[in-house]
């Protein structure tokens, strides 16, 4: 080689270099920090985990942040079958509504237990939409354990808020409907159809919930809700939309009115009046679902009746704060004195001040009533407004530094403005249609202003195209500085509606390796191989089988006939952490199972045809993964061979 | 000229290298430790062995048949090897060591075969040290039998 040829590859290597960290002009992820920002290297942790509701998926994702990596999809809706989550016996009645098994939910809004207004890390709430209910999910094990219904409620959206310090958890109507529910014209809904705000108290120690009373609200629709926190703790706050009570076209007929209301609830009053036994017993059905993690089982208890507050007769109750255009977002500052209302159609961002809404009341500021609550003075309780921010504005989070941050749908960005001031400081494109943002504890006392998610509606050009449906989508902003950075996109599980983060720290230490042999209280779990057996009640058939590395006990069963329904009651014997097995039956109606070290879990399976079938471990456990299987001889009706189970050839007892 | 090339690669290589941490490579071994001396690898550096303490053979016994004879069985070659006479070819303090600490146990030397020999690795049973020292004693109680 001679010396031009070197010197040449020299500058062609020198030119790629500097092309690879600026291309086409644009600053590349490397050059801008981005990549720094946002990469974790491998087996590295993550610093937040973000829990992401799945929209019209029905369940509740986590992922980690900054990297935007997928840990799990916690089934709670919708039927999951990858997990047997609704399939097996023991999940099913986690579906059970007052309108039967309901296989699927819309899932909207997680909120993490909190103490003293700070998160806790304890549970997530989150609603269902659609068939009324809100669920908790245990952050020691991120399985859902608890759904209840919500009756006198349609399409479930001003949902699942906590208050301070999880005393209450929020599920408020997004329809009004009849209340009870009953045949009648559709154009009667002016006056006649009304919004259940419903309040259910949370069970300190072991976050059970139970719905304390309702607040029988006129027939508005209710549409997001946040709690007070600090000085306005004890009360809640929720925007309306359709004031004008439209039941037809609301496109154009619940935007009639120059301002809707932010509702102003002082659940403190409620329980004043509810002790005093001003409350009024309704009867009524919905479903309670427990699912307890010794039995590995989930429970329906229903419940009969409801305790219901009406505010146009308890004073005090109930303030209407003026809000203008259909507000959408109802958010809470760190201090508990911004109420911050966006107005879809609004030109500006509307902020109410708690202490003057405060003065308002003592004052009695009214500007008359609706349905007999007082609505208070729009500029008696007006903090102010942001000018001109954008198009669109939908929901507000906070940092720990004073500032705001609101999405905006239509213009398609996120701004950032301080609070107080109400100035504007920084806006940054999303891509495209931002619903929801979230900052970690950003509607709590202590947010942690480091990132700031925001879920996105529309991903168009974002991704490779897959087909007339894309990817769903996320994107990731840096918010330490003056300016917010975008430092990441990534894809989501559908719908990335809204989403809750925590620093990891506060859950990691808490989450749950193996469920322990010795407190599994299922009724057909085995504690041991000897333990495994096959009985025989009429037509059913139990079979009590245990799993570990890399074999089931019995694998071999005969005596099974056509006609009968056969109960695998599958137990886990291993302890060791991350090693479930799963399995599956040739011909079941049904999922796989995918049993937890310790776990039991059942499925049935209704053999119709003579033969002898398989069955194998659907989860790679070891190394003879593959040889982990087993027969069933499946012999006629009424034929006589005997029931028999083996393992190795030997009887099991 | 060829130098030239040749410290350009080497810079090259260094660069790009420089973001990897080194590992100690081999620290594995596949030694076959005398049985008499190999304690293993784990929290057990030594443990006592007296008078056999019934008490402490039956709760081991127990703690066997539910934890751990899904794959071993005292009178064949199963899942793992068969547990009769154990006490006779392995220290009391290996035992416990693969039986508290598998996964570790299973990269070197004897432990290491074993898994070679039988592809099943060695469950962690999340057994506490008290309890591993009792299937332990309950071995050395099986084993006194003819």
């Amino acid at each position: 080689m001679n010396k031009r040829k070197l010197i040449i590859m020299i500058a062609l290597s020198a030119t790629a270099i500097v092309g690879a960290m600026t291309s086409c002009g644009k600053k590349s992820g490397l050059a801008s920090g981005m990549a720094e920002k946002s990469f974790v290297p491998p087996g590295q942790l993550d610093e937040f985990y973000a829990f992401v509701s799945g929209g019209f998926s029905g369940q509740l994702s986590v992922y980690g942040l900054p990297s935007g990596r997928l840990f799990r999809v916690i089934p709670v809706f919708s039927q999951d079958a990858e997990k047997a989550y609704g399939y097996n016996e023991e999940t099913k009645p986690m579906l059970n509504t007052s309108h039967g098994f309901i296989p699927w939910g819309d899932s909207h809004h997680p909120d993490i237990s909190q103490t003293k207004g700070e998160l806790d890390g304890r549970w997530i709430f989150i609603n269902e939409n659609n068939t009324p209910r809100i669920a908790r999910i245990d952050l020691t094990t991120f399985e859902t354990t608890e759904i209840i219904e919500i009756p006198n409620s349609a399409g479930n959206h001003s949902s699942s808020y906590v208050t301070e310090n999880t005393e209450y958890v929020v599920a408020g109507t997004r329809f009004g409907v009849p209340v009870p529910q009953r045949d009648m014209p559709i154009k009667k809904y002016k006056g006649n159809f009304k919004g259940a705000l419903t309040f259910l108290k949370v069970d300190p120690k072991h976050g059970e919930m139970n719905i304390s009373f309702q607040i029988m609200m006129p027939g508005f629709n209710y549409d997001k809700a946040h709690p007070g926190r600090g000085d306005s703790h004890g009360w809640f706050f929720f925007t309306t939309y359709n004031v004008e009570e439209a039941n037809t076209l609301l496109e154009v007929n619940a935007s009639q009115k120059d301002k809707d209301f932010i509702a102003a609830v002082n659940w403190k009053k409620a329980e004043e009046y509810v002790k005093a036994g001003k409350g009024k017993w309704m009867p009524t059905k919905y479903a309670h679902n427990i699912y307890d993690e010794k039995t590995h089982s989930a429970k329906t208890t229903w419940k009969k009746r409801v305790l219901v507050l009406d505010p146009s007769k308890l004073p005090g109750l109930v303030y209407f704060l003026p809000t203008p255009k259909s507000p959408h977002g109802c958010d809470v500052d760190p201090s508990g004195e911004y109420i911050v209302g966006s107005g879809k159609l609004a030109a500006e961002i509307t902020v109410h001040s708690f202490s003057k809404m405060k003065k308002a009341i003592k004052d009695k500021m009214y500007d008359g009533k609706a349905y007999n609550i007082p609505i208070l003075k729009y500029e008696a309780v007006l903090a102010g407004a942001v000018k001109q921010p954008g198009l669109g504005p939908l929901h507000t989070e906070f940092d720990n530094k004073g500032n705001a941050y609101t999405s905006f749908f239509i213009s398609s960005e996120v701004v950032k403005w301080k609070l107080k001031t109400f100035e504007v400081l920084d806006r940054k494109p999303a891509y495209y249609s931002v619903g929801h943002v979230m900052i970690p504890g950003g509607n709590s006392a202590k947010p942690f202003g480091k990132y700031l998610l925001a879920m996105n509606k529309i991903t168009k050009d974002r991704y490779l195209p897959t087909g007339p449906e894309v990817t769903q989508s996320a994107q990731l902003y840096d918010i330490t500085g003056d300016k917010m950075q975008l430092i990441s996109d990534f894809p989501t599980i559908g719908e990335p509606h809204y989403a809750a983060g925590i620093p990891a720290s506060l859950i990691m230490k808490n989450s749950k390796k193996i469920y322990k042999l010795e407190e599994n209280k299922h009724p057909y779990a085995v504690k041991s191989e000897k333990e495994a057996r096959v009985v025989r009640k009429g037509k059913n058939v139990h079979i009590y089988m245990a799993t570990i590395r890399s074999h089931f006990a019995p694998d071999n069963i005969e005596g099974i006939k056509v006609g009968d329904s056969v109960y695998f009651h599958v137990t886990n014997l291993e302890q060791d952490y991350d090693v479930p097995h799963g399995i599956s039956m040739i011909g079941a109606n049904t999922s796989e199972l995918l049993i937890m070290p310790g776990q039991t879990e059942t499925f049935v399976w209704r053999p119709k045809k003579v033969g002898v079938w398989p069955f194998y471990c659907t989860d790679f456990c070891s190394a003879l993964h593959q040889e982990m299987q087993g027969y069933v001889r499946v012999s006629p009706a009424g034929s006589r061979v005997p029931l028999k189970f083996t393992l190795d050839d030997e009887p099991m007892k | 000229m060829r130098k030239k090339i040749f410290l350009f690669a080497i810079l090259a290589a260094v660069t790009l290298a420089c973001g990897e941490k080194k590992t100690p490579a081999g620290t594995s071994s596949n030694k076959i430790i005398d049985p008499k001396t190999d304690i293993g690898v784990g929290s057990i550096t030594s443990v006592t062995l007296g008078k056999i303490d019934d008490v402490m053979a039956t709760k081991g016994e127990k703690l066997f048949k539910g934890k751990c004879s899904s794959c071993h069985k005292m009178h064949k070659r199963y899942i793992g090897p068969s547990m009769a006479n154990i006490t006779k070819r392995r220290r009391g303090e290996w035992i416990m060591n693969m039986i508290l600490n598998p996964e570790r146990m299973v990269k070197e030397n004897a432990a290491k075969k074993l898994l070679m020999e039988y592809s099943a690795p060695m469950a962690n049973q999340s057994l506490k040290k008290d309890e591993a020292r009792s299937i332990l004693e309950y071995f050395r109680k099986n084993d006194l039998k003819k």
